[in-house]
């Protein structure tokens, strides 16, 4: 009995973690603009997929395919920010949004153009069998999975706590004019908020493909999971996402093993909407910030 | 409403009435009727966002809602076409009353995340329990009215776009009346419009049974027309295009609605000549759809009137 | 004076040639074929090897010379896997481009959209998807075919040789779409006449990275083995789960399974998963009698060649419904009616990659399982077993 819902639990904890790294993804462009961007998905596509082209194709090592696939996505959330988010200058939050969905469709129309409709994968970062616990097993890869993204959160909240460049994009989260007023440059927040979460959501794409392989189309289903456990832990709350994450993934798990496997997905959703009928703020947010943010 | 959409609303059924004469093309009248049959949601978008300043992304469910159950009322239980609609149309206002009331408190992406995850679980029970499961059915009776079934291609047109322009109508007075000004008032503020001693419950309510109506019945009318259905029409992705629709063609007037929905009907039909680029050039073209009309396509072109009226004014 | 006769001579006799010959072209219209496939959207693995066979085929077979003259136009519409885009893209192929035949889709859904629309144009649709549903009841499907092999076939099929090994209680993971459905339906309804109970029925989505919880169930349902019913990544996600569990139970796999791909993304997870697939996977493993063999060989062999990927059984599918209607168009010339009823009545004992065709008056698929063969993995490769 117990092997059986720690197996569960094991496999709540492979797929939490992954929308927990697009959560976090989500809320640091949140943080900086308000803006949801729903292309998040992509990120990680890109990173699964880049990861696979330099380490397979290419045929380079381990650590330059990674620099280079980070470099790849930051890239992306450089040129998307500058060529739609910077233009507009906008204070439309709902155009910003189809906007970033907009720039999804394209993503995936490049992505399917070099990749295919294929799925991609490579092998897992530590070669082995899997950890036994309890009679339960789990993949080593799990353990990368659940481990990046515990450094993740440790390398963001240094970084918006003890940089100069972090400490300024928490300033703009509250208020972009007095952080205008004391000299920091908005709009290349913004610009670093893109690249930053671009990274985030490559991240898990490099980490979780050895366990589900990659496609170019796996993006939205990505990003709705992740928005979703953003909400739930409340936007803006970075650890708030990672909770999120892990809450949904595991809901899902227990859901398909003790309940209904076709109705997994949609008792994660009713819990998620119980959340939010009882802290309309989501589970780390408060009300009182919430209220006060333009959207 | 007033003479300026009065007289849209005749242009435009002149060009529905005329289209089939123009074009013998049955491909062309096909579009039509899904033109229309999206041009029907994004309405109600276009009432729930511009008006009274909601979001919804869940509409695909109320669709869903539409399509199943005036499909399985008129083929499981041979209840007449139209009866089945209205009851759909129930249905959906009842499911969008359990969606509004524990959303009240609910603004901007949490309501989103609200309203998409009630679309996601209306489209997960439509696949685990809908006749068919994932698979759909099919042998759905064409829609008919006292007997009369809209077979052709040219009928069933005529009927989309004659119930779009029912409920344009029907909008407009909506929204140029009381309950329309206190929708704008809420828009405007909520804390304001509470204040002045508007019941801000009853008009978001109101609003979401609305929006789910018109859904509902656009989901009949597909329902009825390509007569097999199955849950993979009815997902986020449609929620995701209709709000496209609705945004590109402007939120903040009707027109924009169906000026939208026309629009991105018709522009896959475009693209087919790109082939392996089509979803390409597709997003490129929403993208500066979206950058250059910022307002939506409709009110760039009132502004643009407007401004040329005004030049010749001076002149 | 006589040179210049001659050379007038030549000249003349240059220009008729080449106006005869232009003519010629001019006058012979190219044999217009629809196609409709998922070349995007959710289906699309299985679209773009059905695009990719087609084109290629259309090449050879123009190359070739045509069809008595004519050369042969494939226009091939993308349904982005969406039945409401199948809907406009076979009134757009009916109506603006006068097709005689269409080919596709991919999916049953879209398939099911598509029929009162063949039946009213009363141009014939040569489906490459699975469903049941598609050719029957044929009275009702008088315009419409399929060369995909029936699901309760390869449900036989795999019951089959499930009993032959005394295996009597089996769990299911199908994937919640109308492929996993159709997979669910046909074993639930197939196992009881091989004495075989379904002990565990589970479900995971198109897009989930995790199945360890549905084969864990089914583990402790007491099943002997667990059949998982899917195309796409989750096949191998599935079998890597299974790996890793160390079910100590048999992994069968659906026709989907068969594609090199799988085994290579699923590693030494693969080894010892069974399941019956065409004959296209396994053509270099057939004896050389086998009818299916040579076309099997030619037409991976090209395709290879051209896009440098195995075509797979659904670009298999493609190449069979391609070739039945060109057949027809050879034999009884651009007649629509003519054609359905030549694919309805003259396509017996015919081999494709599908298997051996024998459409009939009651059965426009013409396929069973013996379509299939048992296959296994070895050693990263496919083996034949019995």
């Amino acid at each position: 009995m117990l092997t059986i819902f720690l197996q569960f639990l094991f496999s709540g904890l492979t797929v939490g973690a992954v929308y927990a790294l697009v959560g976090m993804g989500f809320n640091i462009i949140y943080n900086a603009t308000s803006i949801i961007n729903l292309a998040q998905g992509e990120f990680v596509v890109i990173g699964g997929l880049m990861m696979w082209f330099f380490t397979d194709s290419l045929h380079l090592p381990f650590f330059q395919s990674v620099l280079l696939t980070l470099l790849t996505a930051g890239l992306v959330g450089l040129l998307m920010e500058r060529l739609t988010i910077k233009p507009l200058k906008s204070t439309d939050l709902l155009l910003m949004i189809m906007i970033t969905i907009s720039v999804s469709i394209v993503l995936r129309g490049i992505l399917s153009f070099k990749f295919g409709k294929d799925p991609y994968g490579y092998p897992a970062f530590t070669e082995g069998e899997p950890f036994e616990l309890g009679g339960a097993i789990i993949q080593q890869q799990t353990l990368w999975v659940i481990g990046i993204t515990a450094l993740c959160i440790v390398l963001l909240f240094l970084f918006y706590n003890k940089t100069i460049i972090g400490k300024a994009m928490r300033a703009c989260a509250f208020d972009t004019t007095a952080a205008q007023l004391v000299g920091i440059n908005v709009s290349q927040m913004v610009m670093i908020s893109f690249v930053l979460s671009a990274i985030v959501g490559a991240v898990g794409g490099i980490a979780i493909t050895p366990i589900s392989l990659m496609e170019y189309d796996k993006g939205p289903m990505l990003a709705v999971k992740g928005f979703c456990a953003a909400i739930m832990g409340g936007l803006g709350r970075g650890r708030g996402a990672v909770i999120g994450g892990f809450i949904i993934g595991i809901l899902e798990s227990m859901t398909a093993g003790y309940i209904h496997s076709g109705l997994k997905d949609a008792v994660a959703l009713i819990i998620l909407l119980l959340v939010l009928y009882l802290r309309p703020a989501g589970i780390l947010g408060s009300s009182a910030a919430a209220r006060l943010r333009r959207f | 409403m007033n003479r300026g959409n009065a007289l849209v609303l005749l242009a435009v059924l002149g060009i529905v009435v005329a289209l089939p004469f123009i074009s013998s093309s049955s491909y062309i009248i096909t579009i039509g009727v899904f033109a229309g049959i999206n041009a029907l949601i994004a309405i109600g978008l276009c009432i729930l966002m511009g008006y009274a300043g909601q979001v919804s992304l869940g509409q695909a469910g109320f669709y869903g809602i539409g399509a199943y159950v005036s499909s399985v009322l008129s083929q499981q239980y041979g209840l007449p076409v139209l009866a089945g609609t209205f009851a759909a149309m129930i249905v959906a206002a009842l499911a969008s009353v359990v969606l509004a009331v524990p959303s009240l408190r609910l603004k901007g992406h949490y309501l989103a995340v609200a309203t998409l995850s009630f679309g996601e679980i209306i489209n997960i029970i439509l696949n685990e329990w809908g006749p068919g499961g994932p698979s759909g059915f099919g042998d759905i009776p064409r829609f008919e009215i006292a007997g009369y079934s809209f077979d052709s291609t040219e009928s069933y047109f005529y009927l989309v776009w004659g119930f779009v322009a029912v409920v344009i109508i029907f909008s407009f007075n909506v929204i140029n009346s009381r309950t329309g000004r206190a929708l704008r008032a809420m828009h405007g503020s909520e804390l304001a419009s509470k204040a002045m001693g508007l019941d801000i419950t009853a008009l978001k309510i109101k609003v979401f049974i609305l929006s789910a109506v018109y859904a509902s019945l656009a989901g009949s009318l597909y329902a009825h027309y390509v007569t097999f259905i199955s849950p993979g029409s009815f997902t986020l992705f449609y929620s995701i295009l209709v709000l496209m629709m609705a945004v590109i063609g402007g939120i903040t007037n009707l027109w924009g609605a169906v000026a939208g929905a026309v629009l991105i009907t018709i522009l896959p039909e475009l693209l087919r000549s790109f082939e392996e680029f089509d979803v390409l050039v597709y997003g490129l073209i929403l993208t500066l759809c979206l950058m250059f009309f910022r307002k939506g396509l409709v009110p760039l072109l009132i502004e643009r009137v407007r401004m040329i009226r005004g030049a010749l004014a001076r002149n | 004076m006589k040179k210049a006769y001659l050379s007038m001579a030549f000249l003349l006799s240059l220009l008729t040639s080449v106006f005869a010959f232009s003519a010629n072209c001019m006058a012979a219209e190219p044999y217009k074929i629809g196609a409709i496939f998922s070349v995007t959207g959710a289906a699309s693995f299985l679209g773009e090897p059905e695009k990719n066979a087609a084109l290629m085929l259309q090449d050879q077979i123009n190359t070739a010379g045509g069809i008595n003259g004519h050369q042969v136009e494939v226009i091939i519409e993308d349904s982005k896997s969406d039945e409401t885009q199948a809907v406009l893209a076979a009134k757009k192929l009916i109506e603006r481009d006068g097709v005689l035949a269409i080919i596709g889709p991919s999916t049953t859904g879209e398939s099911m959209a598509l029929v009162p629309i063949m039946n009213g144009a009363k141009t014939p649709l040569i489906s490459c998807a699975t469903g049941a549903g598609i050719t029957q009841p044929v009275a009702e499907r008088h315009w419409i075919f399929k060369v995909a092999q029936y699901d309760f076939s390869v449900a036989e099929a795999l019951f089959t040789y499930m009993k032959k090994h005394g295996i009597t209680k089996v769990g299911i993971l199908t994937i919640t779409t109308g492929y996993g459905d159709a997979g669910k339906k046909a074993l639930m309804e197939t196992a009881p006449k091989y004495g075989i109970t379904i002990v565990a029925d589970e479900r995971y989505g198109p897009k989930d990275s995790d199945m360890t919880t549905q084969l864990t169930k089914v583990k402790a349902a007491g099943a002997q083995a667990v059949i998982n019913w899917s195309v796409g990544p989750g096949q191998v996600v599935v079998t890597k789960n299974w790996y890793a569990l160390k079910m100590g139970i048999p992994l069968y796999q659906s026709h989907g399974w068969g594609s090199k791909k799988n085994i290579e993304l699923a590693g030494k997870a693969a080894e010892g998963v069974i399941s019956p697939l065409g004959r296209i996977v396994v053509w270099d493993k057939l004896p050389d009698r086998q009818p299916q063999k040579s076309l099997l060989k030619k037409f991976t062999q090209d395709y290879e060649a051209r896009f440098k990927n195995e075509p797979g059984t659904f670009g298999g599918h493609a190449r069979d419904s391609f070739e039945m209607v060109i057949e027809a168009l050879r034999k009884v010339g651009p007649d629509r009616s003519k054609i359905r009823d030549y694919i309805e009545t003259k396509i017996r004992k015919w081999p494709g990659t599908g298997g051996i065709f024998n459409m009939s008056s009651h059965d426009h698929c013409g396929l069973d399982k013996d379509a299939f063969e048992m296959v296994m993995v070895k050693n990263g490769d496919w083996t034949l077993i019995k």
